[in-house]
C-alpha cells in the first residue's frame, strides 16, 4: 500500500526561510535571496555544484551562523531540541560507545542514560545496529558509523533533520543501501528532512522536492517536485518515471552551471 | 624445508627478506641494547684495569655495583626523598597544568594575559631561578616543589591546551545545535578530546619533575629535611667517593625510566579502547 503524501502546500508548516542572504566578510556572497517553506513530512534535497550555498543554508537553519538578510522562522518558535543533524563524516565521539553516542542529544538536555535507554535502543534498532550497542566507533565500518550518526540525529524525534552530504564519502553499494534504509526510516517515523547532495540520482530517489541551486552567488534556480509516491524501492530506480525526473533535474542543474559560468 | 611443503602459498624472496627483517627487529630490540651494555661495561672495566686508574677517579663497574649494595640503606632512603618530591611535583604539575589549560580555553582574556609568562617561566633555566626561590621561600619542601613544578608544568599545560582546542569541529557544531552549556562542552567534548594530548604531556612531565627535583636539591643543599639523591651525589663528590656517585646516578636514571614506563602504561590503559596510538600497539 502506498501512503499518499499531501502536496506540500497542505502540510503543516515547520519552517520558513524568507529571502535569506548570507555574506561572509562583507565581500563573499555565499547565499542570496533564498526562500523556502518546509512542511511537516517533507523530504527536500538541496542540489547544486560546490559553492552554491547548500551547506551555508543548512548552517543558517541550524543557527550556527546568522543571516545577513532575511529571516528564518520556525512555526511556533524554536527549541534547541527541534533539530537533528547528520554531517558528511559520521562525527561520532571515538571515546564513547555506540549507545553513548546516540544518547548524546538526551545527555545534553540533562537526561540520564537509564531514563532514555528505551529510546536509544529503539533508535539503534531502526538503523539495524542494536547488536552494536556497546561497540566503539572504530569497530564499525563507514556505513555503520553513518547509521549510528543517523540514529543519533533522530533519537529525540526532532521536528527537522538536516543532512549535509551524509553518504558522499561512502561507496556506491553502501550508498544505495543507506538510501533505501533512509526512506524506510522516513516512512516509519515520518521525519522531515533537508538533505544536501550533489548527486542528481540520490536527490530524485529520496526527495519529494528538489531545490536546484547555482553558485557565485549561491542562490535557488528552480524547485522541482518529484511526485512519485513513497515507499520507493529498487524498482523505482529503474522506472521511466525515475529517469524522467533525473532528466529534469539534470537539465535544471545544467542551467545552474551555465548561469554560474 | 624447501620442497616438503608444496601446499603452502609460495613465499618469494621479497617476502622472505621481509620476515627476516621482522624477526631481526623483534629479537634485536631486546638483545642488542643488552649486548651493547655488556660490551660497554667490559670496555669500561678493561680501560680502568689497563690504565691502572685509581677507584677515586674512575671505579670499575663491579665496584659500583658493590657500593650500590653496600650503601643501599643510605641510597634507598635518599631515593625515597627524591621520589617523594618528584611525585608531588608531578601531581602539582598535573593540577596546575590542566587547571591553567582549562582556564585558558574558557577565557581568551586570561589566556592572552598569562600565556606569554608561562612560556617565559618555561624557557628560563631552573638553575637560574632556583637560588632566588630559596631566598624567598622559607619552607624547603615548598621550595623544592616549586622548582620541580616550574620545570614540569609546561608540557602538561601546552599539550592539554592543544588537546582542548582540537575537538572535532562538527562535534562542536553539534554541541552548539543541541544547546550544550559551557560545562557540558568541556566535560563531554573537550576533556575527552584532550586526554591523549594530556597523556603525552604527562610522560614528558614525569621525567622533567625528576630533573626538577634533582636540580632543586643541588641548589638548595640540605637543611632540616632528609637528604635526597642529589645531595648524596654532592656529598660523595666532596669525599671523592666516586663509586657512590655512580651508584646514585644509576638509581636516578632507573627511577626516570620507571616513571616513564609507568606513565606510558597508564596512557595505554586509558586509551586502548579507542585511540589510534594505543590500537597500533595491540595489533
Amino acid at each position: 500500500m502506498t501512503v499518499a503524501i499531501a502536496p506540500t502546500g497542505q502540510r503543516p508548516e515547520v519552517l520558513r526561510m524568507q529571502a535569506v542572504g548570507k555574506t561572509f566578510g562583507g565581500t563573499v556572497e555565499a547565499l542570496r535571496d533564498m526562500s523556502l517553506t518546509v512542511g511537516q513530512g517533507d523530504f527536500i534535497s538541496l542540489l547544486g555544484p560546490s559553492g552554491c550555498g547548500k551547506s551555508t543554508a543548512l548552517r543558517l537553519i541550524a543557527d550556527l551562523i546568522r543571516p545577513t538578510a532575511g529571516a528564518i522562522r520556525w512555526a511556533g518558535g524554536q527549541n534547541p531540541g527541534d533539530l537533528g543533524v547528520v554531517f558528511q563524516e559520521p562525527t561520532l565521539m571515538p571515546w564513547a560507545t555506540v549507545a553513548q553516542n546516540v544518547w548524546l542529544p538526551f545527555r545534553l538536555r540533562g537526561k540520564s542514560f537509564p531514563a532514555v535507554r528505551d529510546e536509544v535502543r529503539a533508535a539503534l534498532r531502526l538503523v539495524g545496529l542494536e547488536a552494536f550497542h556497546d561497540s566503539y566507533p572504530r569497530e564499525l565500518s563507514g556505513g555503520m558509523k553513518m547509521r549510528v550518526s543517523i540514529a543519533r540525529a533522530m533519537v529525540t524525534r526532532p521536528r527537522l533533520i538536516l543532512m549535509d552530504e551524509p553518504f558522499a564519502a561512502l561507496d556506491e553499494i553502501t550508498r544505495f543501501k543507506l538510501n533505501n534504509d533512509l526512506l524506510t526510516l522516513k516512512q516509519r517515523i515520518g521525519c522531515t528532512v533537508i538533505f544536501v547532495t550533489h548527486s542528481v540520482f540520490e536527490s530524485v530517489f529520496l526527495s519529494d522536492r528538489i531545490v536546484v541551486m547555482a553558485a557565485r552567488p549561491g542562490r535557488v534556480i528552480r524547485e522541482l517536485a518529484v511526485d512519485a509516491p513513497y515507499p520507493r524501492d529498487d524498482a523505482f530506480r529503474t522506472s521511466s518515471e525515475y529517469a524522467a525526473h533525473c532528466r529534469a533535474a539534470t537539465a535544471a542543474l545544467h542551467t545552474a552551471m551555465g548561469e554560474a559560468a | 624445508m624447501t620442497s616438503a611443503e608444496p601446499a603452502l602459498p609460495q613465499i618469494d624472496a621479497e617476502e622472505r627478506a621481509r620476515r627476516k627483517a621482522a624477526r631481526f627487529e623483534r629479537i634485536g630490540k631486546w638483545t642488542l641494547p643488552v649486548i651493547a651494555l655488556a660490551l660497554g661495561l667490559l670496555l669500561w672495566d678493561r680501560i680502568v684495569v689497563w690504565n691502572q686508574i685509581p677507584h677515586y677517579i674512575l671505579p670499575r663497574p663491579g665496584l659500583v655495583l658493590e657500593t650500590l649494595i653496600e650503601d643501599w640503606a643510605i641510597l634507598f632512603e635518599a631515593l625515597l626523598v627524591t621520589l617523594q618530591i618528584t611525585l608531588m611535583a608531578l601531581a602539582v604539575a598535573v593540577l596546575g597544568g590542566v587547571g591553567l589549560a582549562v582556564l585558558f580555553t574558557q577565557s581568551r582574556l586570561i589566556e592572552m594575559s598569562f600565556y606569554p609568562y608561562a612560556v617565559i617561566l618555561q624557557v628560563t633555566p631552573i638553575v637560574a631561578i632556583a637560588p632566588l626561590i630559596f631566598i624567598y621561600v622559607d619552607n624547603r619542601l615548598a621550595g623544592l616543589l616549586l622548582c620541580a613544578w616550574l620545570v614540569a608544568f609546561f608540557p602538561v599545560l601546552s599539550n592539554t591546551t592543544l588537546g582542548l582546542n582540537s575537538a572535532d569541529h562538527n562535534l562542536r557544531d553539534l554541541f552548539r545545535i543541541y544547546g550544550a552549556t559551557r560545562w557540558q562542552k568541556l566535560r563531554y567534548l573537550q576533556l575527552p578530546s584532550a586526554l591523549p594530548y594530556f597523556l603525552g604531556g604527562l610522560r614528558i612531565a614525569g621525567g622533567l619533575s625528576l630533573i626538577g627535583a634533582v636540580v632543586a636539591e643541588y641548589v638548595a643543599g640540605t637543611g632540616g629535611l632528609k637528604s635526597g639523591l642529589a645531595f648524596r651525589i654532592l656529598e660523595a663528590g666532596y669525599r671523592l667517593n666516586i663509586p657512590r656517585m655512580f651508584a646514585a646516578l644509576i638509581l636516578i636514571a632507573v627511577t626516570g625510566v620507571v616513571i616513564f614506563a609507568g606513565l606510558s602504561f597508564l596512557s595505554h590503559m586509558l586509551l586502548r579502547k579507542w585511540h589510534e596510538s594505543a590500537l597500533k600497539r595491540e595489533g
